[in-house]
Formats: C-alpha cells, structure tokens, sequence
C-alpha cells in the first residue's frame, strides 16, 4: 500500500495494518524523521511529482515483494511542510520470518531514497543528495536477486 | 496547455521542471512546440540550452534527470505529441 499525504501517520494503527491472520511471524518498521541539519529548526517543505511520485513508490514495492516472501507492505510518504522532529516516512512489511522482513523493508527505504521524486528545502536552501545514500541503493539494486 | 493555434501539425509537449531546477530556471511549466518530427530527448536538451548559459549549466548537468511521461527517459527516447517531460536534479525523500 502506498501513501503521499500531508498529515501524519500513527504507527500503531500502520503496525496493526500490516497484521494478516495466518503465518505472520515478523513485522519490521521504519519510522524516518525530520533532522535538524542547520541546526536552526526551520521548517523543512517537501516537494514531490505527482503521478510519478506515486508510480515510483508503487514499483518499488512491486519489486520487493517479488524478491521477497512478504505477506503485506505499507509505504507512506509526507509532502508539505514539515518541522524538525516530525515522521516523514514509513515504510513497514510483515513476513513469516524476520530475515524477509528486516532485508524487504531496509531495501524499500533505501531505494525510495534514491528513486522516488522527493525534493527537500530546508528554508531558501534545497537540500544535497549525499553519496551514501547512492552506494546504499547501489547495493540493493546491482543484486538483482531472482 | 491551452495553446493558441492549436493546429495539428503543431506537435507540442508539456515540461515540467522540479525543485531546484525550477528555482533556478525561474520556469515550473511551460508548453512547447515540437518543430519537427523525431525530436529526441537529446534534440530537446539541446534547444533547451541554448536559451543560455544558466539553461546550458542546468539542463546538461550529469546529475539533472528526465522523464518522459512519468517514467525516467534516456537521450535517446523520441518524444510525441502531449507528451509530458520534467527535468529535476537527484533526489532527496526519506
């Protein structure tokens, strides 16, 4: 399931989401937030591509649930302004055991990282891509797992 | 999109430009008339830039990404008409 919205989401009510009645063993989430990074706590606003945005979010999860064993999958995405500390991201996966689910969603977070048309500003200033955030997704994406 | 002399031999596309991009660029939209058939992706870039040395810098760097209807798009990728293109630098959700 996918999300952009502007409002917050609540995890418990994501975590009961992704619960299915047979064999879920392991449910792993991710929660990303809002970091401080000039150090200022000006509002950040978040930018996004309509449509492809969405597209984006949706093949990624396709391509997770190709690669693994999962029973259900939820990747929510906040747009708008955003202040320091606020969620920004979830990305969660239930599975029969823990390594599917652990590996699905560290897969999906760094791959929207990379891919999905998101664009930070943290008052006049956009935010830079980093490197890191490449070789993490790089990772995941040269192992086309079968 | 409402262009003016909509006539069909007139062949125009939608760009879009994102973050950044479009800060810089001073342009989030704009329609624009294919002059010929078989425009490419590359053939777009190219009359792009020449609009001037902030287009050239921007639409040519490595890291500026195009899509073409909503998915990424290669230099190669031929373009029609009503197609939608956005440019927009490396992303930056999560």
């Amino acid at each position: 399931m996918i999300r952009v919205q502007q409002g917050d989401f609540n995890i418990t009510d994501e975590y009961q989401a992704l619960l299915t009645k047979n064999d879920c063993g392991a449910v792993v989430t991710f929660v990303g937030r809002v970091r401080d990074f000039g150090g200022d706590g000006i509002p950040f606003l978040l930018q996004y591509y309509p449509g492809m945005t969405e597209n984006v979010l949706a093949s990624i999860e396709k391509e997770a649930l190709r690669r693994w064993p999962l029973l259900a999958s939820t990747i929510i995405h906040r747009v708008g302004e955003l202040n320091v500390d606020d969620q920004i991201v979830f990305v969660g996966v239930s599975s029969a055991h823990r390594k599917a689910a652990f590996q699905a969603c560290e897969f999906m977070i760094d791959v929207l990282k990379t891919q999905a048309p998101f664009w930070k500003k943290e008052g006049a200033h956009w935010v830079d891509a980093k490197d890191t955030d490449q070789q993490a997704a790089g990772t995941w994406l040269n192992s086309t797992k079968d | 999109m409402n262009s003016d002399n909509a006539s069909e031999d007139n062949a125009s596309i939608n760009i879009l430009y994102f973050a950044s991009l479009a800060e810089s660029l001073g342009c989030e939209c704009e329609s624009f008339n294919l002059a010929c058939e078989k425009v490419s992706v590359a053939d777009l870039k190219q009359q792009l830039a020449a609009r001037g040395e902030q287009w050239q810098r921007l639409i040519n760097a490595p890291s500026t990404r195009c899509a073409v209807n909503q998915s990424l798009a290669e230099d190669e990728q031929v373009l029609a008409s009503n197609d939608e293109v956005a440019f927009f630098p490396p992303v930056t959700g999560g």
